[in-house]
């Protein structure tokens, strides 16, 4: 779209006005990412110094690697624990702060906090509670149900303790979602079907759930997003892929094999398949968004 | 009210009341931490109630690894990218939004595609990039043999110029995160929403297409640019990858990286937790008080940031 009226005698400007966005792009987004389409299909020496074409090996060999089907399954575990926890608390602070009629302002401001706090923050919080030794929760756990819990040796307390930290941090960003859509339901269908004698819980499963259903499924993408992509840091602080790569999710894999293990053509090939995800993820939520604006019509 | 329920009203309460000491307890305990002495902390169980040692802890943290220069780089990054990515995207949008010139979409799906391609997905051709941000100019004076002629009319010495690099350097913690198509799309929509009759008044009144931009547009569009700068500021804040790669020297790094580089590996006896926890108290500060003080913009900036 463009504007009818507009400045259709100033093109040098116009080209002037792209380029600072455009330089930054060309330099530090599209160079790089055909460098990584190119390197997907080479194999270089480890000095880097030559490289020659290999055409689908590196593919070949990603895809037939057990560390790979690991980390695809834990990445599996990760996002789909961290997708369903977060949402579902989001939801459920959302209803809860939307039906209460005081001290709404004060609960809002204590459920959207978490937002700022940067993964890491978060990672290293929820680790002192959890830790072993010196951890709160641990110490509960232990006295209590006498579970020896060790986030540091066992993988699967590893994999827990990140899904807690990853969907703590993004609770806050569902519920401002769900508590606009919430906001956003008119009165009269709740009042009219509280009339047909429908009870609170009925209302919620028969009229707001459907009605919410869009802004749940947009969450739902962004939230697969934010556990691929965004919980670098929770992983890369906490656990670094471990113990024994019980938390290998696949963005971690790409920066260790490219960075720790300095195979360049293993790890593009990695990032290639994350581009894939990454068009396949926004293809699905524009094409959503799509039909959520014929909606409104 | 739609009817009068005081026993749910009550039980939601409750359960909000329990839902929030939950998601606050790491805040608690990280307080109850940061304000006791190590021994206290390492006591099992550990102090319920906040001591009196904060402002040791505090000293403590920032001495500790360059931690106050490193808060002081972290607002120098996100206040950068904040300003950086709302100037490139305004310029943009304005471009693509109020000019007729060839290209126009084509330059408006590049900027699209870019959602496509976080950093995640490229990250080590980026630093690669970011090492040697001019090498491919190198490459190709060498290619064509031009090398020597531009030598000698430049007086440049082209092997120093290629060696130019950004690691270690606020340009490179900044630039590469400033291209925002979130940004540019969201400045994009609100444009196509000011009336026609606004341009066509202002270019009666013989105005030049930036007079118009800095006039019309930049005030009408204030809101928005405070609602999208917090987003903006909190997401710049807590970068984690990029100046995980980019930094190497510790007075280069930001807060949040100089607080990882401290975590305690498997293998350290006994961690600082008092120190950690007032370090980590102090790095969460800045970006949390920005979103409870602006509470009502951050909601708007996120539900638009999003559209």
């Amino acid at each position: 779209m463009i504007k009818r009226v507009n400045f259709a005698k100033h093109k040098p400007l116009a080209f002037l006005l792209l380029a600072p966005q455009m330089l930054i792009l060309t330099m530090f987004v599209f160079w790089p990412a055909a460098q990584a389409l190119v390197q997907a299909f080479m194999v270089s020496d480890p000095f880097g110094v030559r490289s020659t074409f290999v055409w689908f090996d590196n593919f070949k060999e990603i895809l037939s690697s057990p560390e790979y089907f690991n980390s695809i399954y834990r990445t599996a575990i990760f996002s789909t624990g961290t997708t369903v926890s977060a949402v579902f608390f989001g939801l459920l602070f959302a209803v809860l702060v939307d039906r209460v009629a005081r001290g709404k302002t004060a609960y809002k401001l204590l459920v959207i906090w978490p937002y700022a706090v940067a993964p890491v923050v978060a990672g290293v919080l929820w680790l002192f509670l959890f830790h072993p030794l010196y951890g709160a929760i641990a110490f509960m756990l232990k006295q209590g149900f006498n579970v020896a819990w060790n986030p540091l040796l066992d993988g699967g307390d590893a994999m827990l303790l990140v899904i807690v930290a990853a969907s703590w941090k993004q609770v806050s960003y569902n519920f401002v979602f769900f508590l606009a859509a919430l906001q956003g339901i008119p009165r009269s269908l709740i009042e009219a079907a509280a009339i047909d004698g429908a009870g609170p819980v009925r209302r919620f499963v028969s009229i707001v759930l459907p009605l919410i259903s869009p802004t749940t499924f947009f969450l739902l993408v962004i939230n697969i997003v934010y556990a691929f992509f965004d919980t670098f840091g929770i992983i890369h602080a906490l656990t670094q892929g471990g113990p024994g790569g019980a938390t290998d999710i696949l963005v971690y894999k790409v920066y260790a094999d490219g960075f720790l293990g300095l195979d360049l053509g293993l790890s593009s090939a990695q990032s290639v398949i994350l581009m894939i995800v990454v068009i396949g993820l926004t293809v699905v939520q524009f094409r959503y968004l799509e039909r959520r604006v014929k909606y409104a019509d | 009210m739609i009817e009068r329920t005081p026993k749910l009203d009550l039980f939601c309460h409750a359960l909000l009341i329990a839902g929030i000491a939950a998601i606050c307890l790491p805040l608690y305990y990280a307080v109850v931490a940061a304000t006791h002495t190590l021994d206290d902390v390492l006591l099992v169980p550990m102090p319920l109630l906040p001591g009196t040692e904060l402002i040791t802890n505090l000293k403590a943290a920032l001495a500790k690894g360059d931690l106050g220069r490193q808060l002081v780089n972290s607002l120098i990054v996100s206040i950068g990218v904040t300003t950086g990515k709302i100037a490139v995207s305004i310029l943009s949008a304005f471009a693509i939004t109020y000019f007729r010139f060839p290209f126009r979409m084509t330059a408006f799906w590049l900027i699209f595609a870019t959602l496509m391609l976080p950093i995640e997905v490229r990250i080590v051709p980026t630093y690669a990039v970011a090492a040697h941000p001019l090498q491919p100019l190198g490459w190709l004076l060498e290619e064509t043999g031009l090398r020597g002629l531009v030598e000698r009319l430049s007086g440049w010495d082209v092997e120093a110029v290629v060696k130019w690099s950004l690691l270690d350097s606020y340009a490179g913690l900044i630039l590469p995160l400033t291209a925002s198509a979130t940004a540019t799309f969201l400045f994009r929509q609100l444009f196509l929403t000011i009336p026609e009759e606004l341009l066509e008044a202002a270019k009666i009144d013989g105005a030049s297409p930036m007079r118009f931009l800095v006039d019309v547009l930049w005030p009408m569009s204030r809101t928005n640019v405070v609602a999208l700068s917090v987003i903006l500021f909190v997401f710049g804040w807590n970068q984690y990858l990029w100046p995980l790669l980019i930094t190497t020297d510790a007075s280069m790094a930001t807060a949040v990286i100089g607080l990882a580089k401290q975590m305690p590996g498997a293998a350290e006896a006994v961690p600082k937790w008092n120190v950690l926890m007032a370090s980590s108290l102090l790095i969460t500060l800045p970006p949390v008080l920005v979103v409870i003080v602006l509470q009502r913009w951050f909601v708007k900036g996120l539900v638009d940031s999003e559209k």
